[in-house]
C-alpha cells in the first residue's frame, strides 16, 4: 500500500519535473538556510569556547573598583586601589589560589635599530607565564630577580619580533621603549587572536616593577590575574579573595568593595550563551523560509488536486477508498518535501563550507540539526499536504468523474 | 478488421457453453424496490427517479434507454454504488447496500462492479496495461499477479499488441476496449456502461457492442448499458425504457431467453 502510494507519488512528481523542483525550492532554501545559519552560530560558539578555554577557565581577574564622580561612574578599573602586595597576599594566603600576577598595560612605541612599532607593553610577574599558560619559544621568561631589581629586560611576542627584526634572531638585541633600552631575554610563543580580534602576539612583556617605575611612573597595578587550583574552585577563590582584599583595604562592613573580581568561567558561559541565542535566532529566522516552503507545497498540492480531479474520480470508481486517495496525496507532499529537505541539506552543508572558506568564519554543521531538518521537512510535507489530501479524499466520485 | 473479442483466451468456465443458461437459475444480481432520487438545488427540488422497481438476473444483458434527462445516469450511479438514493431499497447480489459505509462501497465498486464510461476515463500518460491494473492496486494483488491478470483481459478485448501504448496513442475504440478490460479485471458481478459508444463512430460502436455481446454470451457477465440508439440497444436481450424518472417499459427478447 505504502510502496504503491510512493510509486504513484514519484511518477506524478516526475511528470511535472520543473514544477516539482520549483515547489521544492522553498524547502531547499529553508532547510539550507537553517543548516547554514545554525552552522554559523555553532561555529561562533565553538570559537568563543575555544578562546576562553585557551585563557584558562580557572582564571580570575581582579580589577580596581569604579569611582563615582558627581554621579557618573567610571568603568571598572577607574580606581587605583590595587597594589602588588595584594597579589602576593592573595597567592600566599589563599590555598585554592595557585598563582597571582599583577598586570599593567600601556601602548608604547618600541624601537629597534631603524625599525619602530607601536605595541602593547605589559608589566607582569613570573607567575604570569603559568597563569596564562604561555610558552616561551626562545630564551626565558621574566624571573623574580628581574622583578626585584626592576631589570630592563623584555620578552617580545611573535608579531613584534617579525615587525622589528624580520627574520633575524631578536635574542639579546636591544629595544627602546620611552628611550629606555631593554635587553630581549626571550621570544614568546604564538597565541593568536582573542575573541574580539585583538592580536595577542602584538605584545612586549617586562617585569611589572620596571613597568611601574620606569615606564608608567605609578605605584598601583591595573589588575591582578589569579589562577585557581581548578575550574570548579573559582567561586571559592573569588569569595576568599573578596574577604582578604576587604580586610587589606580596610573596608568597613556594609561598604562597597573597591575592587571587582571577574570569573572567566562565568564569562565563558555568558559568551557561549549569547552565541547560542544567536544560533537560535538565526535558526528561527531561517525556519520562516521553511514555513514559506511548506505553504508553497500546499499551494501546488491544491493545484494538483484540482488538475487531477478526474483521476481521483476514476480511482474512486475502480475502488479506491478515501484513505487511499488521502495517502496518495500526503505521500506525494512528503516525498516532495523530503527530496527538498535532502537537497536543502546538501545546499546547507555546501554553503556552510563556502562561508567558512570565503568569509573565513568558522562553521560547525551539527548532525542532529541535519536529522531534525530532514524530519521537519517531512513533517512540513505531512502538515501542508494534509489539507489538499483531505480535499481530494472527500471529493464526490460522480462530481470528480464529470469534472472537465 | 474482423473482430472476435473472445479469441484466444477464455475465462475458465466459458468452455462449458453459453453461460446465459445460468441466468435461468434465478440468481438476482440487482433487486431495486421503489427507488427515489431527489436532487436539491437551493429551493428547487428535481425528482430524477420517482419509484423505480427492477430486478436483473445473473447473465442478463440489459439496455437502458430513454430521453435525455429521464434519469438513466442517475439510476446507473446508484446501481454502481457511486451515489445514494433518497429512498428505496437496493440489493446487490442479495446484500442491502444502502446500509454500507463509503469504504464498503469502495470495496463493492472494486470487486463487484466494472464501469465503462462514455468518455473512456482512462488515466492519461499511463499505459494501457497500467490502466487495466489500476483496480487491482486497491485490492492488494501483487505485481506479478496483477500483470498476468491485466494481460489476460487485454487479450480478451483484442489489445494484446497495444499493452504499452498511452491513451493518446490509441483510437477511441481501442481506448474503450482498454476501459472494458479494466472493468473486467477484478471479475465483477456486473458491468455498468453509460453510453459506452456515445463518442464512437458507427463501425467502432458495432465492434464494441460485439465485444460486450461476446463477454455476455461466452463469459456470462451481467451487463447494464445505457444508450440512446435503438441499433445499439438491439445487441441486448432486454430493454428498459425510462421516462421522467420512471420505467415505462421493460421487454425481453423472448426467443433468446428461451434458447
Ligand atoms: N447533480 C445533479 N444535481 C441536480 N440535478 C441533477 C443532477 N444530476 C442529474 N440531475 C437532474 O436529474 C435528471 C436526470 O438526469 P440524468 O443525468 O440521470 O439524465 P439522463 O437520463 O442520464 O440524461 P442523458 O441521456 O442526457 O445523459 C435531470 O433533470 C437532471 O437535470
Ligand atoms: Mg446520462
Amino acid at each position: 500500500m505504502w510502496i504503491m502510494a510512493f510509486r504513484i507519488a514519484v511518477r506524478a512528481l516526475g511528470r511535472n519535473k520543473l514544477r516539482s523542483f520549483l515547489t521544492m525550492m522553498g524547502i531547499i532554501i529553508g532547510v539550507g538556510a537553517v543548516i547554514a545559519m545554525v552552522a554559523i552560530g555553532e561555529g561562533a560558539k565553538a570559537l568563543v569556547r575555544q578562546q576562553i578555554a585557551s585563557l584558562g577557565t580557572n582564571l580570575l581577574v581582579i580589577l580596581p573598583g569604579t569611582v563615582t564622580v558627581g554621579g557618573a561612574r567610571t568603568g571598572a578599573g577607574g580606581r587605583q586601589s590595587l597594589v602588588d602586595s595584594d597579589a602576593k597576599a592573595v597567592m600566599s594566603e589563599i590555598p585554592v589560589v595557585t598563582a597571582a600576577s599583577p598586570v599593567l598595560r600601556q601602548v608604547q612605541q618600541a624601537i629597534a635599530g631603524d625599525q619602530n612599532w607601536a605595541t602593547s607593553v605589559q608589566g607582569v610577574a613570573p607567575e604570569f607565564q603559568q597563569i596564562r599558560n604561555w610558552q616561551v619559544q626562545e630564551g626565558r621568561f621574566i624571573s623574580q630577580a628581574d622583578v626585584d631589581s626592576t631589570a630592563k629586560v623584555a620578552l617580545i611576542g611573535q608579531t613584534v619580533a617579525y615587525n622589528l627584526f624580520g627574520d633575524d634572531d631578536p635574542l639579546d638585541n636591544i629595544i627602546r621603549i620611552k628611550k629606555i633600552p631593554f635587553r630581549i631575554i626571550g621570544v614568546l610563543g604564538a597565541k593568536g587572536q582573542t575573541g574580539h580580534g585583538t592580536d595577542q602576539d602584538d605584545v612586549v612583556m617586562v617585569p611589572y616593577t620596571t613597568m611601574q617605575k620606569r615606564i608608567m611612573g605609578v605605584t598601583y597595578v591595573q589588575q591582578i590575574i589569579v589562577s585557581a587550583v581548578s575550574a570548579d574552585k573559582t567561586q571559592e577563590a573569588k569569595d576568599q579573595i573578596t574577604l582578604l582584599l576587604r580586610q587589606r583595604h580596610k573596608i568597613r562592613p556594609g561598604a562597597d568593595d573597591d575592587f571587582n573580581i571577574r570569573n572567566l568561567s562565568d564569562i565563558a558561559e555568558a559568551a557561549s550563551n549569547s552565541a547560542t541565542v544567536m544560533a537560535v535566532l538565526l535558526g528561527s529566522i531561517a525556519s520562516v523560509s521553511l514555513l514559506v516552503g511548506g505553504i508553497g507545497i500546499m499551494n501546488i498540492m491544491l493545484v494538483s488536486v484540482t488538475e487531477r480531479t478526474r483521476e481521483i474520480g476514476i480511482r474512486m470508481a475502480v475502488g479506491a477508498r478515501s484513505r487511499d486517495i488521502m495517502l496518495q496525496f500526503i505521500v506525494e507532499a512528503v516525498v516532495m518535501a523530503a527530496i527538498g529537505g535532502a537537497l536543502g541539506i546538501l545546499v546547507g552543508i555546501g554553503s556552510s563550507n563556502m562561508i567558512q572558506r570565503i568569509m573565513e568564519w568558522p562553521v560547525l554543521v551539527r548532525p542532529d540539526i541535519v536529522i531534525i531538518a530532514l524530519l521537519v521537512s517531512g513533517g512540513v510535507g505531512i502538515f501542508f499536504g494534509f489539507y489538499p489530501a483531505q480535499k481530494a479524499a472527500h471529493l464526490d466520485p460522480i462530481d470528480a468523474l464529470r469534472y472537465e | 478488421m474482423a473482430f472476435d473479442g473472445t479469441a484466444g483466451l477464455h475465462f475458465s468456465d466459458s468452455s462449458s457453453g453459453p453461460s446465459r443458461l445460468r441466468s435461468d437459475s434465478g440468481t438476482e444480481v440487482i433487486r431495486i424496490h421503489d427507488l427515489h432520487k431527489v436532487y436539491k438545488m437551493g429551493d428547487i427540488e428535481v425528482e430524477a427517479l420517482c419509484g423505480i422497481n427492477v430486478t436483473i438476473q445473473r447473465g442478463e444483458f440489459v439496455a437502458v434507454m430513454g430521453a435525455s434527462g429521464s434519469g438513466k445516469s442517475t439510476f446507473m450511479n446508484i446501481v454502481g454504488c457511486l451515489d445514494r438514493p433518497t429512498s428505496g431499497a437496493y440489493f446487490l447480489e442479495g446484500q442491502d447496500v444502502s446500509a454500507l459505509s463509503s469504504d464498503e462501497w469502495a470495496h463493492i465498486r472494486n470487486r463487484k462492479i466494472g464501469f465503462v464510461f462514455q468518455g473512456f476515463n482512462l488515466l492519461s500518460r499511463t499505459s494501457a496495461v497500467e490502466n487495466v491494473e489500476l483496480p487491482m492496486m486497491y485490492n492488494g494483488l501483487h505485481g506479478k499477479e496483477r500483470r498476468e491478470r491485466a494481460l489476460e483481459v487485454l487479450t480478451l478485448v483484442g489489445l494484446e499488441d497495444r499493452l504499452h501504448h498511452m491513451p493518446n496513442q490509441l483510437s477511441g475504440g481501442q481506448q474503450q476496449r482498454v476501459a472494458i478490460a479494466r472493468s473486467l479485471v477484478n471479475r465483477p458481478a456486473l458491468i455498468l456502461a453509460d453510453e459506452p459508444t456515445g463518442n464512437l463512430d458507427t463501425k467502432t460502436s458495432a465492434e464494441i457492442m460485439e465485444l460486450f455481446q461476446n463477454l455476455n454470451a461466452k463469459e456470462g457477465i451481467t451487463i447494464v448499458l445505457v444508450t440512446h440508439e435503438t441499433d445499439i440497444a438491439k445487441y441486448a436481450q432486454r430493454q428498459i425504457l425510462f421516462r421522467d424518472g420512471l420505467i415505462i417499459s421493460d421487454s425481453k427478447k423472448e426467443e433468446k431467453l428461451q434458447g
